[in-house]
Order: C-alpha cells, then structure tokens, then sequence
C-alpha cells in the first residue's frame, strides 16, 4: 500500500499537509524540512518543483522558486534530495509541480524515478484531465503514484465528477479562484462551495487549498473537508531567517495551535 | 491539410495546459468561439469596423525601389497604414465583439511592444470597457510612447516586475489576473499563442490579411497567389494572418522570421525555431527556449514585440513539417534594415517588422517571383531605439 493510502486510512480528519519548495531557503533544506515537518506532526507534504513559469503561483511561492533556482535547484538533485531523507522518513511526499518540468524530464523516466525515490502521489495543476486521460492515466497508474486533480468553486458537478475518478490519493480543493498566497478569511460563499461538494457522493478524500493560512482557517477547512494545505504562510515563516528546523516546529505548532515552545 | 482538431492541436501541437481555474473560461471560449464569429450580426460589424474605423483593406503597395534593389517584385501588406499603425487591431477588434457577446465587463492584455496593449486600450475605450494592461517593467523603459498612447486612452499599464520583465513575464500576470478574476474577465492575448482555442481564434481574426491579399494581388498581378510570403515572427499573429488563406496552397512559400539579437548562438537571442525544443508554453504546446531541466529561458531581442521565447503552436507545426521556412534576423540587421526601408521607400517600419525586411536578404527566390512582405507595423514607437543608432546608419 502507498503511504498515502495507507495515511486516508487510518486518518480521516485534521490532515496537515505542507506546501514548501525543495531548495529553499538553501539548497540543503530540503531534506532538513521534511524531517522537521514529520516530526512536527504534519501528515503529509507537498514538494515543491521550483518552476520559472508558476502560472497559478503567486509572489511568495514564485519568489520562493526563483531563489532555489538560484540556488542551483533541479530536478535531479531533487530527486537524489529524497531518496537521501526516505531512509530517515515515512511521511507521504506529493510532487507539485508544471507538466513541462515532466516533459522534459520525460514522462515514464519521471514516474519510474518517483517511485524508486519513495514519492507517492503528483500534483500538476496545468496537466489538464484530457490529456492525462489520453496519454498518461495508464502510465501513472501502473507506476503505483497517486495524482491529485484541482476543483474550484467554478468546477461543475459533473466535472467534479470526473475529478474523482481520474484522482488517486485525495482531491486537491481550491478554495478560492485565485493563485496562491491569497489572504483574508473564508467567506460564506466559500462555505457554501464546500458543503455542495460534501453533499456529492466522491470516493477520494478532500484537501482543501489557497487561503490557509493560520490555525483559525486550517481549523474552518478541516471542518469542511479531511483536512487542509498550507504553502505561502509556511515559505513566509521559512523567511524570516530563523533556523529551518525551529521555523517548521514553531509553524506547525502554531498551526495546529498547540502554541509555540520557548 | 494544414487544420486544427477540435481539442486545439496543430499536428502535435497546441492544447489547453491550463489550471482548473481558467477551465470554465476557456471552455466557454472553446465551445462558442467559432459559433459566435459566424454570426451574420457578429460579422457585420467586424467588418463594419474593420472598415470605417480601422480602415481596411489595407493597401497592398508594389514596392518599386525595393524591387528594383532586390531584383524580384515585392509587395507590401500595408498594416502600419491600419489605426493605432499595426496589425494587432485586427484582432483586438475581434476579441472586444467576443468579450461582449459573453457578458464580460473587464478586459486584460499583455503587451510587448505596446502595439497590441494600445490595440486594446483603443477598443476599451471604443466600447467603454475598463482595461488593464500588463507590460515587462523593461518594455515600459523602451516602449515608452506606447506606454503613453495607453494611459490616454484610459488603460490602466500595470509593470510585470519578474522573470526577465518583458514580454513572457506579462503574459504570466495577464494569466494569473484572469485566475484572480474568473467570472467578469475576459483576456484579450495579442498573438497566436496561449491555450487552444486562443491560436486559432486569433488567427481567424487576423485572417483579414492574406483574405485582402488574395483579390488584391489577383488585382494587380492577375492571379492570387504570390510565390513567397514573408512575416516576421513574435508569438506569430501577423504571420499567422498573412499566411493563413495560403496553408493549403503548397506553391507559396511561407517565411517566418524570427529574431537572432545579438546572434542565434550568443545566448542573446529569441530565434525559437532553432533554439526551441518541444516543450509547454502559456498553456500550449509548442517550440520554447528552455534548459534541459525544463526552465523556460529568457529570450533577448532589441525588437520588444519579438523578445518572446515560444511561437504560437501553428508555426511550430508549420516548421516542423517543413511547411514554412525560418530565417533569423540579428539586431543590428534589422536596424540596417529599418533605416533601409526608410530611404528607399518613405516608409519607417516597427522594429519588429523590419526583421522580415532584412530576411529579403538572406532568402533564396528568381527574378520573376513575386514576394509579399507583411508590412506589420510602423515604426514611430521606435524612434527612440532608431535616433541612438543614427550614427551608424
Ligand atoms: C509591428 C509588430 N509586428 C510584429 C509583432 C510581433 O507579433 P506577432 O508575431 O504576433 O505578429 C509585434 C508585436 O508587438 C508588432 O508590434
């Protein structure tokens, strides 16, 4: 069993999941972080792919990325990044990242690579279901990996729909129609959107992003979904210079609202 | 035949890579775009406007001192002669008619060279539609009259400050704004580029081209087709348009000039065709300069409307079949160009189009062909590029 299936089984409610980018604040983070967060009490993380072109970013991730490029970030020094921490973790790791960072790389390359690293699931916000459909939903599924399409309030039922079929692992909820790094609570409205899409019959469990940003909205979202991703809020807390491992304990901590160790 | 497929490919190019936030927009776009341009009333007043206020057809001018110098007859499609002096209005005309027929009350663009950023301030203010413009913090330095023309007439010019601030970073905001503003926005995009059905629909818009250069040319020359077609090459509308009655007809050649700045190999360059490799670009997928890490690099050109490191999806099928031939103009020759064009023919052209000029030597053809050079743009918002090279022209 994939972590990822094997964490939505034993865990329904309160899932943390943690956006960050890999290389960043300096290239030897990344592996510091995921241990960080893991023993912090997230459930699960999002690795990020640092990307010069993040269509649906917005300021702190795109800047995020573009200093971990500098930093002389890649895709293979990713890679060789978790297969090093896997020997230490067991925390379910999503890549997120843009389809032509897989393109290049090459697809079956891509996933036979993620596999033998210890990823468990993909996140790529511009592979449209279409395309995933037509060309790649065989691949990755024979390659064991989960995948997490978006909905937003915009997505029709019907589309919803098909979201949860083509998705292995969780559905990834947009909060909001915006780019990431919004700010400003969850509205009524948004409220509405959640209970509609509770209201379907889905087989996948729901994470809700964009807009999380502090214990009160993480809180709001898990009580709305199985839990919530957080990715802005924790670069921000990740720049403001204090030693990573500290920043990550303090974040989740404050998070999950357990408050902050001296 | 040289078509598109329903999910927007050109061979295997285009496609929608887009995130689920815009699919309800493009899907809106997708589904009604050609329905909506076949409408009698739609089209009565395209071309009700095209004609009185942009003032088409454009004239196609045989150049004589040009052919005399160049030993073949060349003609120029005349679009510096269209209001707001370029091509790009043909499509702006077009979009603003679209936006309208679906409700939208707010227009976005990018801009490069500022043609197409004016191009659709001018058909805001025509309708009395609120526009806001994105523009690389560079190009605003050096586009600076085009900056102007935009501001009076009403738009909002917001500076896209990542990436290498130019052409490609405004895209993204103009991007990220529509996933900002899903509902009220429509995106006006300038070029042949973006998620299908964006390339298509711009190509048909500017299809107006090479439809006017048929009768004309049948007009003057006594049969329609010309034997090469010449174009300069950004994201590719102009080209697009001036080739597009032509795809299907294999005797006329088709030349896309791309531009080499300070050479294809100095690392300062945007010629694609040759630098570019299969890759995902605004949503399709094409030819773009990139690492082999899949990081999209920054393209350099003198000419802001050419500094764009993809080309729209029906170019990359069309030179990677072979249909159309790219050749590529440095900096330097093109500014010769400019000031060439300029004294022999009283006609200072944009810098962007005087890249298809200087093509005219590099390209193979005999002295009984005819040549059209798609006349993109004229040159006033480059005046300030072309005085600081006076001394060397
Ligand atoms: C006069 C002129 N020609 C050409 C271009 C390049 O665009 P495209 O390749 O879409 O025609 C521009 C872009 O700004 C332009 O202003």
């Amino acid at each position: 069993m994939n972590r990822l299936d094997k964490l939505f089984a034993h865990k329904q409610k309160d899932i943390l999941n943690i956006y960050f980018t890999a290389g960043y604040p300096a290239v030897e983070d990344t592996g510091k972080i995921i241990q960080a967060l893991e023993k912090a009490g997230a459930d699960l993380i999002e690795l990020g792919m640092p990307y010069s072109d993040p269509l649906a970013d917005g300021p702190t991730i795109q800047q995020s990325g573009q200093k971990a490029l500098k930093n002389g970030m890649t895709l293979p020094l990713l890679f060789d990044q978790v297969q090093a921490v896997r020997e230490k973790t067991d925390i379910p790791l999503v890549l997120m990242g843009y389809f032509n960072q897989v393109m290049q790389y090459g697809e079956q390359r891509f996933l036979d690579k993620c596999v033998a690293v210890g990823i468990d699931g993909l996140i790529l916000p511009d592979l449209p279901l279409y395309e995933y459909e037509q060309y790649y939903q065989e691949m990755v599924e024979k390659a064991g990996l989960g995948i997490s399409f978006l909905i937003t309030p915009q997505t029709t039922e019907e589309r919803i729909k098909k979201v949860d079929e083509l998705s292995r692992g969780f559905i990834y909820m947009v909060a909001n129609s915006s780019i990431t790094g919004a700010k400003g609570g969850i509205t009524d409205k948004q409220l509405a959107y959640f209970e509609r899409v509770n209201r379907l019959p889905l087989k996948n469990p729901r994470l809700i992003g964009f807009g999380i940003s502090d214990h009160e909205t993480f809180v709001t979202a898990c009580r709305y979904a199985n839990g919530a991703i957080i990715g802005s809020a924790f670069i921000r807390a990740l720049a403001e210079g204090k030693e990573v491992e500290k920043a990550t304990e303090d974040f989740v901590r404050s998070i999950r609202g357990v408050g902050v160790s001296a | 035949m040289i078509a598109i497929n329903e999910k927007g490919y050109y061979g295997e190019f285009g496609g929608a890579y887009i995130p689920e936030m815009l699919h309800p927009n493009i899907e809106e776009l997708r589904q009604q775009y050609v329905q909506v341009m076949e409408e009698p009333a739609f089209q009565r007043e395209f071309r009700h406007l095209l004609k009185d206020y942009v003032g088409r057809p454009s004239p196609l001018y045989l150049a004589e001192r040009l052919s005399g110098h160049y030993k073949a007859t060349i003609y120029l499609k005349r679009e510096d002669l269209n209001h707001t002096g370029a091509h790009k209005i043909n499509n702006t005309i077009g979009q603003i008619l679209m936006a309208r027929r679906l409700g939208k009350t707010r227009i976005i663009a990018e801009t490069g060279a500022g043609q197409h950023g004016v191009a659709t301030a001018t058909v805001c203010a025509l309708m009395g539609i609120q526009c806001i413009v994105y523009m690389g913090a560079v190009d605003i330095k050096r586009q600076a009259p085009n900056v102007s023309r935009m501001r009076m007439l009403g738009a909002e010019v917001r500076p896209a400050t990542s990436g290498s601030q130019t052409l490609k970073d405004a895209t993204n905001e103009a991007i990220r704004d529509w996933i900002n503003n899903p509902v009220d926005t429509h995106y006006i995009i300038g070029s042949v580029v973006g998620p299908h059905p964006y390339p298509d629909m711009v190509a048909r818009f500017q299809s107006v081209i090479s439809e006017e250069m048929k009768w004309q040319l049948e007009e003057q020359t006594g049969r329609e087709n010309p034997d090469a077609i010449v174009a300069c090459v950004g994201g590719g509308s102009n080209a697009a348009g001036a080739y597009y009655h032509y795809l299907n007809e294999k005797e006329v050649r088709l030349i896309a000039v791309e531009a080499a700045g300070h050479g294809i190999h100095s690392g300062e360059s945007a010629a694609t065709s040759v630098l570019g490799t299969k890759g995902i670009i605004h949503g399709s997928r094409t030819l773009l300069m990139q690492t082999p890490d899949g990081q999209i690099t920054e393209p350099y050109s003198l000419s802001a409307g050419l500094d764009y490191p993809g080309i729209g999806p029906l170019h990359a099928h069309l030179i990677a079949s072979g249909r159309a031939e790219a050749i590529s103009i440095t900096d330097d020759e093109a500014l010769a160009s400019a000031f060439f064009l300029s004294r022999k023919e009283g006609i200072i052209p944009a810098l962007e189009t005087a890249h298809a000029f200087a093509a005219l030597d590099k390209m193979e053809y005999s002295p009984e062909d005819v040549i059209v050079v798609c006349l993109s743009g004229r040159g006033d918002k480059d005046l300030d590029t072309y005085i600081q090279h006076f001394d060397r022209f």
